[in-house]
C-alpha cells in the first residue's frame, strides 16, 4: 500500500450536555497519514485541542476493532462513513483525499439522546434486551451441550443474527428511526435454536413491546438500515420478525 | 500473612468436597444480603447473572454505557473444556496438566484443577444460553486446536467467541436486571473500597455522566474488572482497560501478585506509526493453518510472494519440531523478537515476520474441499479457490480486518505480524475461594492472578473467567456471607463512607488543579515506552533499575504538569483517563520491581540473565517456584510476602517443545 498524507477540514458537532442546543465548529486537521484509523486521527485533533487550552470532543469507543459497538459517529451522511460493513473505529484515512471536507454528527434520533458531543445515550437497546432478547436458563440447569443436535444451517443463520453489535446504526441510519433490525436480529438468533423455542411467542411480543415504549420509529421497509450494519445482519430477520410476532398474536392464549 | 485455604484431600476430590461442606445461605436471608459486583466482562457478568438468580440483592457497575460492550467482547479464538468430544485422548486431567505446564509451574495446582473441572459445564451453560458455537453437518459442535497443547479442545463461534459468549452471559444478566434481582450501573467508574472494621463494605463509584460521586453499600465486593496491559500503551487491550479498581484495593491492603507476569502475543498487526492508538490481534488459531517464516537472507526487500520456498526460513518448524508453528505464546514471541534483532525482520520498519496461509489454502483445505467435490486433479487456482471458503468461514472476520487495517488482502500476501501486549497473568492475589486476603473483597476473571501462572495458555482466559463467576463464586461466596446474615446494611452517612468520598474527592481535586502543560496521552505514552524496553518481551537487571527511576521521574512530572481540560462536574473523558494513567504509573513500577526481584525467566518473564546455552529460558525452582505477593507499604513501598508452590502431581520438568 502506498501511504500519504492530507490535510482535511472537519465540521464536527458540538453539544456541552445534554440540555445544550449544540452547533457545528469547523476545525482543519493537517498531516494526517492515511495510514491513520479515523479515531486516531480524531485523536491527533484532540490533542491539539487540549494543548490550546480547548475543551477535546467527547465521543464513544473502547475495542478499536469493530466489535464492541461503542463507536458511533454520523460521518457525510452515513453512519460508521463510506466503506461497507465497517464501523467507524476500523474506518481509516486512505478513504480520503486531501482537501476533504467531513461532516461528524452523532447518531441522531430521539431514543437516543445525545449525552456530550458525539456521545449518545443508548440504554434503550438494553432495556429492550430486559424485555425478553435472552433465554430463560439459570446457571446450572443446563443439559450436555452435545444432547441436542443443531443442524449447521440453523446454526449459521443464528450466529449471523447474533453478530449484531448493538451499535444503533440502523437506527441512525432510518428515517424514522426504526430498531426493528435491531430486534429482528435478537429475535432470530433465539428463534432459529431450539433452545429458544419456548419462549418465542412471549419473546417476540415483549420485544416489540419495549421497542414502542421506547419511542423508536415504525419500519417502512426503506432498508437504510441493512445498507449501514457494519455487520450485515440482513433485513431478511425483519421479516422473521413479523411471522413470530403474528404468529405470537394469532396464538397469545395468555 | 497469605492462607491459600487449599482444601485438604487429593486433587482431583478437593472441589467435590468443598461444595459438600461449604456454608450455605438459606433463600430468605439472600434477600437480606447485598453484593456489590465491579465489572461485568464475562466475569462480572457471569456472576451477576449467577448470584442474582441465586436471590442475593446484586449491584453490577461498568465503565462503559452497556455491560455488552466490556473487553471481553473482542476475544476471538475460542474456549477451552475437556469434552473430549472428538476422542482424541482430552480429559480433565490433560487439561488440568496441559495449564500447569503451559503456566511454567508458576499456578496452584488445586486452582488448575478446579478450572478444568468446570470447563465442561461452562460450555453446556452457554449452549442452553444459545451461544451459536461452530458447529459440523451432523448437528454436533465442532472444535478447533490452539497453541500449547496437541487435542482439539477449543469451541469457538468463527472469530467472535468473545463476542458470543459475553451476549450470552450479558442477556442472562439483564434477565436478572428484569426481575429485579440486579441493579446495573453503566457509565459508572468505581474509585475505591470502603473499608469497615477491616472488611470491604462497599465502594465509592464516579457517575461518568455528571461526575458525581456515589456510595454503594454490599455485604461484599468483588472486582472483576480485567487485565491491565494498557500499561504499556500499545496493547491488544481496549482503550478503557485499566488497573484502578484493582489498585485501588490494593492500597487498601489487597496484596497484588506476580504483577510482572505479562503475555505478549505473537501474532499482532505491527506498529504502523506514531498515531498508532493500540494493536490488533490475530487470533492464535491462525497459527493452526498459518506458517510463519522470514527471508534466510538478512535485509531481503523482496516482496513475500517473489521469495522462493527454499529461501525462506520456517523458523518454528525449524527449532520447534515437535510443535512447530503451534509452540506457545511466549516461546513464539521470543522467536520472532531474535529473527527481527537479527536482522531478518519484514515491511518497512523490520520489526515483522510472515504469517503465510497460502500452504494451507492448497494443500490443506484445497486439497480436501476438491476430494469430497470429486474434482480430479485441480489446478492451483481452483485448490486456492475452494480453500479460501474454508478460511473464510472460519475466519473471514479477521481476514477483513486485516485488509481494513492494513490495506492488504491476506489471501493473497502474507500477513505481517509482530508480538504486542495481550494479557496480564498477574493480578491481585486471591485464595482458593477467589478472595483477596482483605476480608470481603474478592477477585475474578483476568484481574486476578489465581490459574495461569507465568504463561496463559490460549482460548483459556475466557474459560476462568466464566469458570469465576458462573461455577465458581455462587459457592464460595455463601461459605463467607453465612456469618453476615446479620450484618444490617451499614448507613451510607458511616464516617467509612464519608471519608474515603473524601478521599476520592480530594484526589479529583488535585488533579484537575494541575493545570500544566502536558497531556495524559502523552504520559501514557512515555510510561508505555518505558514498561516496552525494559520490562517487557525481555528483561534485565540494569534495564528494570533504570525503569524504576525513569517511572519515578515521570511520576513527579505528570503530578506536577499534567493537563485536563474541562470541569469536574460533567463528562469529562480526559480526567477518567487521568486517574487511570496515574495508577498505570504507580503500578508500571511495581511490575519492575517484581521483574527485578525474579531473577529466572519463567513463561512470558525473560530474564537475560537467566537462560541456557541455545537461548531458551531457564526457570529456577529451588528459588522462586513461589507467587511473589506485594503488599503496599507507602509510596515507592512495597513488602513481599511469598506463597510457596507445591507440585505434588504435575512435577515441574524445563518445558520442552522441542
Ligand atoms: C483481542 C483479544 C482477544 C482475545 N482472545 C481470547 C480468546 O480467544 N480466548 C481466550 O480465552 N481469551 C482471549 N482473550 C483474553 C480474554 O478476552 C480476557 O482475558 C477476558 O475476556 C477478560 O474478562 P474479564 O471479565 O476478566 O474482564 P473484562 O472483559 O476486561 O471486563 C472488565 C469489566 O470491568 C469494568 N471495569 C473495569 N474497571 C472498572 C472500574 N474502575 N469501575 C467500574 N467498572 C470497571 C469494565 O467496564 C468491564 O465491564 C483475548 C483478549 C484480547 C485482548
Ligand atoms: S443491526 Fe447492525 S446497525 Fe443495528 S445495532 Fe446491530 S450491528 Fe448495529
Ligand atoms: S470502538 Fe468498538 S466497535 Fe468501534
Amino acid at each position: 500500500m502506498e501511504h500519504y498524507n492530507m490535510n482535511l477540514t472537519l465540521k464536527v458537532w458540538r453539544q456541552k450536555n445534554a440540555s445544550d442546543s449544540g452547533r457545528f465548529e469547523t476545525y482543519p486537521v493537517k498531516n494526517i497519514s492515511s495510514e491513520m484509523s479515523f479515531l486516531e486521527m480524531i485523536d491527533v485533533l484532540n490533542e491539539e485541542l487540549i494543548s490550546e487550552g480547548k475543551d477535546p470532543i467527547a465521543f464513544d469507543h473502547d475495542c478499536r476493532e469493530g466489535i464492541c459497538g461503542a463507536c458511533s459517529m454520523y460521518i457525510n451522511g452515513r453512519p460508521h462513513g463510506p466503506w461497507h460493513a465497517n464501523t467507524t473505529c476500523q474506518l481509516h484515512m486512505r478513504a480520503y483525499q486531501d482537501g476533504d471536507t467531513v461532516v461528524i454528527e452523532p447518531w441522531r434520533a430521539n431514543s437516543f439522546p445525545v449525552i456530550k458531543d458525539l456521545v449518545v445515550d443508548r440504554s434503550a437497546f438494553d432495556r429492550i434486551i430486559q424485555a425478553g432478547g435472552y433465554i430463560s436458563i439459570n446457571t446450572g440447569n443446563a443439559v450436555d451441550a452435545n444432547a441436542i443436535a443443531i443442524n449447521k444451517d440453523n446454526a449459521d443463520a443464528a450466529f449471523a443474527a447474533a453478530a449484531c453489535i448493538g451499535c444503533g446504526a440502523c437506527v441512525a441510519a432510518c428515517k424514522n428511526s426504526s430498531a426493528l433490525l435491531f430486534v429482528s436480529a435478537k429475535v432470530s438468533h433465539l428463534a432459529l435454536l431450539p433452545q429458544g423455542n419456548p419462549e418465542r411467542k412471549t419473546r417476540a411480543m415483549n420485544m416489540v413491546a419495549q421497542m414502542d415504549k421506547e419511542g423508536f420509529g415504525a419500519c417502512t421497509n426503506t432498508g437504510a438500515c441493512e445498507a449501514v450494519c457494519p455487520k450485515e445482519i440482513s433485513i431478511e430477520n425483519i421479516a422473521r420478525l413479523n411471522r413470530e410476532y403474528m404468529m405470537a398474536g394469532a396464538a397469545s392464549d395468555k | 500473612m497469605l492462607d491459600s485455604k487449599i482444601p485438604a484431600g487429593k486433587l482431583e476430590e478437593k472441589w467435590v468436597d468443598y461444595k459438600g461442606h461449604c456454608k450455605l445461605v438459606n433463600p430468605a436471608n439472600k434477600r437480606k444480603l447485598e453484593i456489590i459486583i465491579v465489572g461485568t466482562g464475562l466475569a462480572g457478568a457471569s456472576a451477576a447473572a449467577s448470584l442474582g438468580e441465586l436471590g442475593y440483592k446484586v449491584k453490577a457497575f461498568c465503565f462503559q454505557d452497556s455491560p455488552r460492550r466490556a473487553h471481553s467482547i473482542a476475544a476471538q479464538g475460542g474456549i477451552n473444556a475437556a469434552k473430549n468430544y472428538q476422542n482424541d485422548g482430552d480429559s480433565v486431567f490433560r487439561l488440568f496438566y496441559d495449564t500447569v505446564k503451559g503456566g511454567d509451574y508458576r499456578a496452584r495446582e488445586a486452582n488448575v484443577h478446579r478450572l478444568a473441572e468446570v470447563s465442561v459445564n461452562i460450555i453446556d451453560q452457554c449452549v442452553a444460553q444459545g451461544v451459536p458455537f461452530a458447529r459440523e453437518y451432523g448437528g454436533l459442535l465442532n472444535n478447533r486446536s490452539f497453541g500449547g497443547t496437541q487435542v482439539k479442545r477449543t469451541f469457538y463461534a468463527a472469530g467472535q467467541t468473545g463476542q458470543q459468549l459475553l451476549i450470552g452471559a450479558y442477556q442472562a444478566l439483564e434477565r436478572q436486571v428484569a426481575l429485579g434481582n440486579v441493579t446495573m450501573y453503566s457509565r459508572h467508574e468505581m474509585l475505591d473500597v470502603v473499608m469497615v472494621e477491616g472488611k470491604a463494605r462497599g465502594i465509592i463509584a464516579r457517575n461518568l455522566v455528571n461526575g458525581e460521586l456515589e456510595r454503594h453499600f454490599g455485604h461484599a465486593v468483588l472486582l472483576c474488572t480485567g487485565g491491565y496491559g494498557n500499561v504499556f500503551y500499545l496493547s491488544t487491550n481496549a482503550m478503557g482497560s485499566n488497573v484502578t479498581a484493582a489498585w485501588k484495593a490494593h492500597k487498601k491492603g489487597a496484596t497484588f501478585a506476580n504483577p510482572c507476569f505479562t503475555q505478549i502475543h505473537p501474532t499482532c498487526i505491527p506498529v504502523s506509526g506514531d498515531h498508532q492508538s493500540k494493536l490488533t490481534l490475530m487470533s492464535e488459531s491462525l497459527r493452526n493453518d498459518g506458517r510463519i517464516w522470514v527471508p534466510k537472507q538478512k535485509g531481503d526487500k523482496r516482496k513475500a510472494n517473489d521469495i522462493p520456498e527454499e529461501e525462506r526460513d520456517y523458523y518454528l518448524e525449524r527449532r520447534y519440531p515437535a510443535f512447530g508453528n503451534l509452540v506457545p505464546r511466549d516461546v513464539a514471541s521470543r522467536a520472532a523478537k531474535e529473527r527481527c534483532d537479527a536482522g531478518y525482520g519484514v515491511g518497512t520498519t523490520g520489526q515483522a515476520v510472515y504469517l503465510d496461509f497460502k500452504f494451507n489454502l492448497i494443500n490443506k483445505y484445497g486439497k480436501t474441499e476438491a476430494g469430497k467435490l470429486g474434482i480430479e486433479n485441480p489446478d492451483i487456482e481452483t485448490l486456492m479457490r475452494l480453500g479460501k471458503e474454508v478460511v473464510k468461514e472460519e475466519y473471514g472476520n479477521l481476514f477483513d480486518m486485516y485488509e481494513k487495517i492494513t490495506g492488504e488482502n491476506p489471501y493473497e500476501v502474507p500477513m505481517r505480524i509482530y508480538p504486542a501486549v495481550h494479557y496480564t497473568m498477574g493480578g491481585l492475589w486471591v485464595d482458593y475461594e477467589l478472595m483477596t486476603n482483605v476480608k470481603g473483597l474478592y477477585c475474578l476473571g483476568e484481574a486476578n492472578f489465581s490459574d495461569h501462572g507465568a504463561n496463559r495458555l490460549g482460548a483459556s482466559a475466557l474459560m476462568q473467567g466464566l469458570a469465576d463467576g458462573y461455577f465458581v463464586i455462587p459457592y464460595t461466596i455463601g461459605n463467607y456471607l453465612a456469618d453476615e446474615i446479620a450484618t444490617k446494611p451499614i448507613p451510607l452517612t458511616h464516617e467509612a463512607f464519608e471519608q474515603t468520598e473524601k478521599s476520592v474527592a480530594d484526589r479529583i481535586n488535585t488533579l484537575m488543579n494541575i493545570k500544566g502543560k502536558q497531556t495524559v496521552e502523552s504520559f501514557h505514552k512515555r510510561l508505555g515506552k518505558i514498561m516496552w524496553e525494559k520490562c517487557g518481551m525481555a528483561r534485565n537487571a540494569q534495564g528494570l533499575q533504570e525503569a524504576i527511576t525513569e517511572i519515578q521521574a515521570l511520576k513527579k512530572e505528570f503530578w506536577s504538569d499534567v493537563r485536563i481540560p474541562g470541569t469536574i462536574n460533567e463528562m469529562n473523558p480526559e480526567l477518567d483517563k487521568a486517574g487511570r494513567v496515574a495508577d498505570f504509573i504507580e503500578l508500571g513500577e511495581l511490575m519492575c520491581k517484581d521483574a527485578l526481584n525474579r531473577n529466572e525467566s519463567c513463561g512470558g518473564h525473560f530474564r537475560e540473565e537467566s537462560q541456557t546455552a541455545e537461548g531458551e529460558a531457564e526457570r529456577k525452582d529451588d528459588e522462586f517456584a513461589y507467587v511473589a505477593a506485594w503488599e503496599y507499604a507507602g509510596e515507592s513501598n512495597w513488602n513481599l510476602h511469598k506463597e510457596h508452590l507445591n507440585f505434588e502431581i504435575a512435577k515441574p520438568t524445563q518445558r520442552s517443545y522441542k
